[in-house]
């Protein structure tokens, strides 16, 4: 992927949904699926992302987010 | 174009959690709770520091009591309240480069622990303090904590908790900033993302202070508690904002830091020549001691001023010196003369399992009440040394070995009155060979507290040696 954008490690997310309202951009929701854990996690599907890294710092499990920025080469 | 990682898991974190076996990668917190986001900015405070391979985390009793887990640092588990002063023993032990974090909850820190806190920020430990508020017992199942709210509802407030009940919520922040010593304090907020990104820094300022070596910093972090308080992730947030932070007013309460940092925070320590000699004992090579042929179970008995204690210690300690186990059990009052001392000492060959002794073979009774007491609890054909001294009467009975010793008269000949128990000691020893004479004379130089007593003791020996040869010697 070569723009902004989230990776959720979909076995790490406990649904909580914090970052959902944390993100000015609406560009999480909760899912349907439920992951190994039992949790109904977060899916990134969004155009808007800035990796401002909100979701990032709010989410309590310290590797279920990671933030990609796009750069220029 | 292309993309690179700007916000990813910080390497101050284990990449795997090995505490629910391999492979596993999330925390045991439940979800939505507060101590993940303060372990992520903790985490990431240090990677930016670039103190991972010197910080020391010390963590809690309390649902953050598995730290360990998580930081890939040095890592102490404390006991309940205790992690601010086992944090100061971390600090005074290690180097002055160390960097030491205690992570607290708040009944651990306000409740159990006030006194540790209270006392680590008086004294201005070079230290960091993370104080997670969310109100309540967590771990427990939702008890009143310190700082639960007037009106809230636990498990063990469940018509909310009332002033005149249970008091009021304690400000653990503006108490710590009363103090003269901490040079920082600052409340923070979880319960938006405004108030996280906030936290972060204030998180890594924290850090920054220590690196700096300026001294104490606190950093109180307002936390959800989901499960807890019996919410959902984002109530317990805005319950966060629309209650908790109407109590606990987050800001800055103390930076004392805009001046120039310390060159060093100077501290006294001990010399290692110092600390040896504080604990001197048993630093006599160990002497070479044929088998004990019985477990000795020794009563020494008397008044204080007779040296009980300090003999009965000495001989335990020429027990150790001779590579045998001993133990050493006081019992005194609070008097420092008078009133009645005693002290079970147990010499054996093996390991120990009680050092109490409730029927000695062996009873020194220095004055009269002692044997009463004792006289009757003597094994048969056990030892019984009178200080006839003190004692007019005989004993009554006649299957033990008894040997009458004027040990306080000989004592005051030698000029201490306090030296009688050694006399008898003396005569003990010569005739028991549980402990050698030599030995004796080895240890009392390290055992004698008044250095100034020392020669006076070990003539104390030589005359009890002298009686027991003159007197008992077959």
């Amino acid at each position: 992927m070569t723009k902004n954008h989230v990776k959720i490690e979909n076995s790490e997310c406990k649904g909580c949904g914090v970052c959902v309202d944390a993100c000015p951009k609406g560009c999480l929701t909760i899912g349907k699926e439920i992951n190994e854990q039992g949790y109904a996690y977060v899916k990134f599907d969004s155009e808007n992302c800035t990796a401002c890294g909100m979701c990032f710092y709010v989410c309590p499990e310290p590797g279920a987010i990671t933030v990609y920025k796009a750069e220029k080469k | 174009m292309t993309t690179v990682i700007k916000h990813q898991k910080p390497s101050a974190f284990y990449d795997e959690f090995f505490r629910k076996g391999p492979g596993q990668k999330t925390t045991h917190y439940c979800p939505g709770c507060g101590h993940g986001v303060a372990h992520k900015l903790v985490a990431e405070a240090i990677d930016n520091l670039g103190i991972q391979d010197r910080t020391v985390f010390c963590s809690p009793v309390g649902c953050s009591v598995f730290g360990y887990y998580y930081f890939d640092t040095g890592n102490v588990q404390c006991s309940h309240g205790r992690a601010a002063a086992a944090a100061t023993g971390v600090c005074r032990t290690l180097d002055e480069d160390r960097i030491v974090i205690s992570y607290q909850g708040d009944g651990d820190l306000a409740g159990i622990g006030m006194g540790a806190i209270m006392h680590a920020a008086n004294r201005g430990e070079n230290l960091t303090v993370f104080f997670i508020n969310n109100a309540i017992y967590g771990m427990t199942g939702g008890q009143m904590a310190p700082t639960t709210l007037l009106g809230q509802k636990t498990t063990t407030s469940p018509r909310g908790r009332t002033a005149e009940n249970e008091g009021y919520p304690i400000h653990m922040s503006e108490v710590i900033s009363q103090l003269e010593a901490p040079v920082f304090v600052e409340r923070v907020t979880l319960g938006d993302a405004k108030g996280v990104m906030k936290a972060k820094r204030v998180v890594q300022k924290a850090l920054q202070n220590q690196v700096e070596k300026r001294g104490f910093s606190f950093v109180e972090i307002l936390s959800p508690c989901p499960i807890g308080w019996k919410m959902n992730s984002m109530d317990a947030r805005h319950w966060i904002t629309e209650k908790l932070e109407k109590i606990f007013p987050v800001g800055n309460l103390r930076d004392d830091t805009k001046e120039p940092a310390p060159v060093s925070i100077p501290r006294m320590k001990l010399t290692d020549e110092e600390l040896i000699d504080l604990f001197k004992s048993g630093e006599v090579e160990s002497v070479k001691a044929g088998s004990l042929l019985n477990e000795q179970l020794v009563k020494v008995a008397g008044f204080g001023g007779q040296g009980v204690m300090s003999a009965s210690a000495l001989l335990a300690k020429c027990a150790v010196a001779e590579n045998r186990h001993a133990t050493w059990l006081p019992s005194y009052g609070p008097e420092m003369r008078g009133g009645t001392a005693n002290a079970s000492v147990v010499i054996s060959n093996e390991a120990i399992g009680a050092p109490v002794v409730e029927t000695p073979n062996v009873l020194i009774a220095m004055n009269a009440p002692s044997l009463d007491l004792f006289e009757e609890s003597v094994q048969p054909k056990g030892m019984v040394i009178v200080n006839s001294s003190l004692i007019e009467r005989k004993v009554k009975r006649d299957d033990v070995n008894v040997m009458y010793v004027p040990a306080t008269d000989i004592a005051i000949e030698l000029g201490s009155v306090m030296t009688a128990t050694i006399v008898a000691l003396a005569v003990y020893a010569a005739a028991s060979g549980a402990v050698s004479v030599e030995t004796m004379q080895k240890m009392i130089p390290s055992s004698i507290k008044r250095k100034n007593l020392v020669d006076i003791n070990l003539k104390a020996v030589e005359a009890g040696l002298k009686y027991y040869k003159e007197h008992y010697q077959k």
